[in-house]
């Protein structure tokens, strides 16, 4: 493959820039509509300014050409201090407090159509008049909300609360907006919606009963303590994390090759999760764990977060550009999940929008340039384990000094990547576990790269030292130098303003389906505006101090609040004014994720295996998929028994042969960090859920489950419905889905009492030996009805 | 994309001739005269655009992996004196290449013969001498410019408009803005043969449109979408069955839940039954005639000297089998049809693996336009034929290559052509200095050239928008002034 793929890293960014541009102003739309004191009146009567509401979404249209990449006429708008500087043509556009005075607003109402600003469209006479206002009342330009210190917000008695809760906050809100909450969901809608939201599972028929049956205070938060005990949360939720990871079992580019130790970063991920590792350790092993005082094989897997990255080990590639976009996207993946901010967008240039500077980027870079990876056995060692190290220490050795003679010897390079190939080969056959390692010697040095151009250094700029941007607060370093470990302090400190209030932020979106930053990869002056700022500052402020970055106690805190409870079903009035429910006046009802889709209806139909953790399984996958990766390279070797049937989170993940049943149901494809993913719905979804093999089977054994509820008995079929929808929706039927279900089963009864070939075609390799295949079949032919109704695949 | 009530309400309030949808929820009352969303109509249903249309289908012939103009379509006579040659100064400061040794670097004369064809005189290489043969109805663009330099963004620029992630691809806009002529068909269907593009199938995403206008996948052999067939041993009627109680219970939950999802979901349940039945006839060529399977080259035989990466399988009848296909569904009324192969990037072995693909698409493209042409139908369906960008005159001297045997990425300047859907036939627009660089008058932009193709049906580029949190997104960058070319346009 000669595609050229070297400046991936420029445009990964862009996702999280795109949704940037579509969110804004959501929350100054619903919310200068629903808030009765949005435009409170100043004492001398005229409308008082707002820069973040009424003048930040005008300036944002001026950007584009007066901004951080191009600063038409010498004018910038990204800062108070930008806009109230000199032009090209002489004197500031705005002269603070005097708008006649200020050439921007000639600029903005002038007939002259080849003066006029913006060019094309004119602004709106509001628009004019608030920055008129706004020039006139000081130009005031307070600094973004998410770069502003975390406080806990003033507590407010006067309304009689005493204290902050999710609750209080909330109800608050409503009261002024004059909607009421919605009531509890049903104890068999909340189990259910608890099960999949903390474990992707469903609740059991047993645990069901029991919960509904409890009618103690403390049924409730019991319930949440088991399911927060289970070694399935640490599934579920390992599974959001390596979406942010962009983790894959392969290399991507070509040929793709298998990466056997990922998985080991998996199982790290999941076992933090379930020992509830505070989430500021859990960053620090990542970011720097190779850096801690003696560091344990969990410390080092951990740094395998940094080799997600996709590796090109084609022919022809230059390594150390290859190695350049590494390195370009640990720093656009840090800027995204920990900071919420697309600072990868200053690869090429200072950024358009927002306060980074070109520069900042490479000074972040320095923290990853010397970051290299060695390999280690972790674990069981095999027998020759010394001589396989030695060999390996050797094979590194040759690929340092070709590495070295390569820079300028490009001719090297198809050599060098079959050095490359070679030695991955190496690790997989040998077991070795790959982690990031600083380079001690011949350290490289880092400088600017022109237009993001890795072979136009700016050397004549000067090196540049490891540092975090100036707009977020100051680095401390333990040394001289500072490196990733200081960078990963830096990170949790609790001076740091964004990390909580974006972790926070996911979790929410987690457990509501929908985050309260509706970006929750971007926190810039392009992504949204929190519906709830108070909230989102409190539950931060309680995370980082009280909390101490708890996730399992932030989770707690979060679904015992009577707000998560709520029903998520819609009411008429909130159609009308919360369409998107931003006042959380109700619960979100959700599509179940792709792995999750698989995981429940195995589950439901008794073939789910729930073993945890542990190397890749290789599940059946289409023939078309596996016919696509390179050269029909992927020797797609289906697992037997136990393996089968193990939850999604544990199926190879091959970047180029992704299986389409996730790639339908929107499970990202690894190569960005994603911290959200979209829910679409379609009809090739309905296609999959009816007749693909996977989901077939479910439907096979469901059957096969409930026949043999009572083999001798004889149940009714209405008992044996009941016990379908009890263990696939955690509830009974009510007469009408009863009669529909039951005139099914009539009509495939006629059928298969006729078609002895088709019955056993339909009921496959999961027949019960006892029973007539006429009857069986006609029980596949309804149990798949059951596994695609919109209730079993959605989150309530 | 989550569908929101703002999709049912922008439906509603064009789809005066969707029928399916609200039928559907009608049979049991599921949304009852009070329900803000009983208006909900078919998000499909055709409706008129701004201004009467040339155009009512599009075939969009993509060759991902930028196709060599200069040695397809662009005559260079300069540029084969200058074989050899340094670029001229003028010409290559301040530009960046990556695989391009720019101090080494000479320029790398076509080794094809260029002949003119029709009445008009289009120039062709003589790897496309069938295609050369439908000249008049050409109308071939020199000038196509882009912004983008890489194969992911680039796709996604002339797919997208924009070249990023996630956004609506340019059939999922005409689906949105027109609906389609045939209900039981996506309105937006993608043919591919050979192995996968750069961008794979963020190319025709939705975007944040709904989702029911996203490109929907389909296999030219076999079933020809992926869990189309019921599973063995299950009649249709039983599915019928099946998919009446599905729906039935469905409902039932709606009435409790009021979550325009489910409406989505019953609907798309529908959607699929219908394309189980349509899908297969649609890729039934048995209906065709001998003479017609032979014009579109289906039966023709592999050469032996093939690309190396070029993908397994017969690729020269899958080509020709999608360019079929394409006719059939055009001709059926889905509304845009997307092929695409994905083997142009020819930075090494350009003569040899060009002739390849050119000798592929050649007669399968031309029969393409004439059996439209022939039926009536070229005038209605606008075919679109070209790739990301095009490839530089300078020759590629990578290092680690022996030999300079390819081009590199060349965003400047590229050819791009039409044909039918009203576009003016036997015209070549635009000019290029005299090896190819950039243009010296009429340069293109992808956003003008998808500014003309909308309006061609019927769409005004600047009011197709669509309101998302509060911004109004088109197909063409809000951010750039782009126009409709009407010297296209006959």
């Amino acid at each position: 493959m000669t595609q050229r793929k070297h400046t991936l890293g420029k445009w990964m960014c862009d996702p999280g820039l795109l949704v940037a541009r579509r969110l804004l102003a959501t929350g100054f739309i619903v919310f200068g509509l629903l808030s009765c004191h949005a435009h409170a009146a100043s004492p001398d009567g005229e409308r008082q300014i707002d820069y973040t509401r009424d003048i930040q979404p005008i300036l944002n249209k001026c950007v584009g050409c007066h901004g951080g990449v191009k600063k038409n006429a010498g004018l910038s708008v990204l800062s108070r201090e930008l806009l109230l500087s000199p032009t090209e043509y002489g004197e500031p556009v705005v002269v603070v407090g005097d708008s006649l005075a200020s050439t921007l607003i000639d600029r903005v109402t002038t007939e002259d159509p080849d003066e006029r600003m913006p060019p094309k469209q004119p602004l709106e006479p509001s628009e004019i008049e608030a920055l008129r206002a706004w020039i006139d009342q000081g130009a005031i330009w307070p600094a973004h909300w998410a770069y502003e210190a975390i406080r806990r917000p003033q507590e407010d008695d006067s309304q009689g609360i005493a204290s902050y809760s999710i609750d209080t906050l909330v109800r608050r809100r409503l009261e002024k907006e004059g909607v009421a909450p919605a009531k509890a969901a049903s104890r068999r809608t909340l189990i259910r919606r608890l099960s999949l939201d903390l474990t992707g599972l469903l609740p059991t028929m047993l645990e069901v009963e029991a919960f509904v049956a409890d009618e103690s205070p403390d049924a409730y938060p019991q319930l949440v303590d088991r399911l927060l005990a289970s070694p399935h949360f640490g599934e579920r939720w390992a599974r959001h994390w390596l979406d942010e990871s962009r983790y894959a079992d392969s290399e991507g580019y070509e040929k793709d090759s298998p990466k056997n130790d990922a998985y080991r970063f998996r199982d790290w991920v999941v076992r933090s999760l379930n020992e509830d590792v505070p989430f500021d350790q859990f960053t620090i092993k990542q970011i720097a764990g190779d850096l801690l005082p003696d560091p344990t094989d969990d410390d080092l897997i951990a740094t395998k977060f940094h080799l997600q990255t996709q590796f090109n080990l084609e022919g022809g590639v230059d390594s150390e550009e290859d190695r350049t976009k590494r390195v370009i996207d640990r720093v656009s993946t840090v800027g995204t999940v920990w900071l919420a901010s697309t600072i990868g967008c200053c690869q090429c240039h200072d950024h358009p929008y927002d306060p980074f500077a070109q520069r900042e980027f490479y000074t972040m870079i320095a923290f990853f340039n010397n970051a290299d990876f060695t390999a280690d056995f972790m674990g069981d060692e095999p027998e020759k384990a010394k001589e396989l190290r030695e060999e390996r220490q050797a094979k590194a050795k040759t690929l340092t000094e070709m590495l070295k003679k390569q820079l300028d010897d490009k001719n090297l390079s198809n050599a060098l990547q079959n050095k490359w190939m070679d030695l991955r080969n190496f690790d997989n056959k040998h077991g070795f576990v790959r982690f990031l390692r600083d380079r001690t010697e011949d350290r490289r040095v880092t400088y600017t790269f022109r237009r993001g151009d890795f072979l136009q250094p700016l050397v004549e700029e000067g090196a540049l030292l490891p540092n975090t941007p100036a707009t977020l607060p100051p680095l401390k370093s333990r040394g001289d130098v500072p490196d990733r470990l200081d960078l990963a302090h830096w990170l949790v400190s609790p001076e740091n303003p964004l990390v909580a209030r974006v972790a926070v932020n996911k979790v929410w979106m987690h457990l509501f389906g929908k985050a309260l930053i509706r970006s929750p990869g971007d926190y810039g002056s392009r992504g949204t505006v929190a519906s709830y700022p108070e909230l989102l500052d409190w539950l931060a402020h309680w995370y980082l101090h009280e909390a101490e970055w708890s996730r399992k106690a932030l989770i707690r805190k979060i679904v015992n609040s009577e707000t998560y409870k709520q029903s998520s079903a819609t009411r008429p009035e909130l159609i009308e004014i919360d369409p998107d429910n931003e006042l959380l006046a109700r619960q979100n009802r959700f599509r179940v994720e792709a792995e999750i889709l698989r995981d429940i209806a195995l589950q439901a139909s008794g073939l789910l295996s729930r073993k945890v953790g542990g190397p890749c399984v290789f599940p059946p996958l289409p023939a078309i998929v596996t016919q696509q990766t390179y050269a029909s390279s992927n020797k797609y070797q289906v697992s037997e028994g136990e393996d089968r049937y193990r939850r999604g989170l544990y199926t190879f993940f091959r970047r180029t042969a992704i299986d389409p049943n996730l790639v339908t149901f929107d499970c990202p494809d690894s190569s960005a960090a994603k911290p959200q993913r979209d829910s679409s719905n379609n009809a090739l979804q309905a296609l999959a859920l009816l007749q693909n093999e996977v989901f077939h089977e479910a439907a096979q054994s469901f059957a096969n489950r409930l026949l043999k509820l009572s083999l001798a008995g004889g149940l009714s079929d209405r008992t044996r419905l009941e016990q379908g929808y009890l263990i696939a929706l955690g509830r009974e039927p009510n007469d009408t889905e009863i009669a529909g279900l039951e005139s099914l089963l009539q009509e495939a009864r006629s059928f298969y009492h006729d078609h002895p070939q088709e019955s056993a075609e339909l009921v496959g390799k999961h027949a019960v030996a006892s029973i007539d295949l006429a009857e069986n079949a006609s029980w596949v032919a309804t149990t798949r009805v059951l596994l695609n109704l919109d209730e079993f695949i959605t989150r309530e | 994309m989550n569908p929101t009530r703002r999709e049912f309400f922008t439906t509603a309030a064009s789809g005066l001739g969707g029928v399916a949808l609200t039928s559907l929820l009608d049979q049991t009352g599921a949304f009852a005269a009070h329900d803000p969303v009983g208006a909900a109509a078919n998000p499909l249903a055709s409706k008129p655009g701004h201004f009467p249309a040339k155009a009512k289908s599009c075939i969009f012939i993509f060759l991902a992996g930028a196709p060599s103009q200069l040695d397809l379509f662009e005559h260079k006579p300069t540029l084969q004196k200058l074989d050899g040659q340094k670029m001229p100064e003028s010409l290559s400061e301040g530009v960046r290449f990556a695989f391009i040794q720019k101090d080494t670097a000479r320029l790398v004369a076509p080794k094809r013969k260029f002949t003119q064809h029709g009445k008009s005189g289009m120039w062709f290489s003589d790897l496309l001498p069938r295609i050369g043969t439908c000249a008049d109805d050409i109308c071939m663009i020199n000038t196509m410019q882009t912004d983008q330099f890489n194969h992911h963004p680039g796709q996604l620029m002339l797919q997208c408009g924009l070249p990023r992630f996630g956004l609506p691809a340019m059939g999922s806009w005409l689906s949105y803005g027109l609906g389609t002529e045939n209900q039981n068909l996506p309105s937006y269907v993608v043919l591919t043969s050979g192995r996968g593009s750069s961008g794979g199938t963020t190319l025709w995403n939705n975007g944040y449109l709904p989702s029911v206008h996203g490109g929907v996948l389909l296999r030219s052999q076999g079933p020809p979408i992926l869990d189309l067939e019921n599973p063995q041993g299950l009649p249709t009627s039983l599915q019928r069955k099946g998919l009446d109680v599905l729906r039935e219970l469905n409902q039932q939950h709606y009435q409790k839940m009021r979550d325009p999802e489910i409406a989505s979901r019953i609907a798309n349940y529908e959607l699929a039954f219908r394309m189980q039945t349509e899908a297969p006839e649609l890729t039934d060529l048995s209906s065709e005639t001998k003479q017609t399977l032979e014009d579109y080259g289906m039966n023709r035989p592999e050469p032996k000297e093939r690309p190396g990466n070029i993908g397994g399988g017969d690729q020269f009848s899958s080509f020709a089998t999608n360019c079929l296909l394409a006719r059939r569904m055009v001709e059926s009324g889905v509304r845009f049809v997307n092929i695409v192969f994905a083997s142009w990037d020819h930075h090494s072995m350009l003569d040899r693996d060009l002739k390849y693909n050119a000798t592929m698409i050649d007669q399968p493209i031309a029969a393409l336009i004439k059996d439209l042409k022939q039926r009536g139908l070229l005038d209605e369906t606008l075919v679109v034929c070209g790739g990301e960008f095009g490839r530089t005159p300078l020759g590629e001297n990578r290092p680690g290559f022996k030999e300079v045997t390819g081009r590199d990425h060349h965003p400047n300047a590229f050819s791009l052509f039409m044909a039918g859907g009203g576009v003016r036939g036997g015209y070549t627009h635009g000019e290029t200095d005299e090896i190819g660089w950039g243009p010296v008058r009429d340069p293109v932009h992808i956003n003008d050239l998808q500014a003309t193709m909308l309006h061609q049906f019927g769409i005004n580029h600047l009011k197709l928008t669509y309101p998302y949190q509060g911004v109004d997104f088109r197909l063409t960058n809000i951010t750039r002034e782009s126009h409709v070319i009407k010297a296209l346009i006959s």
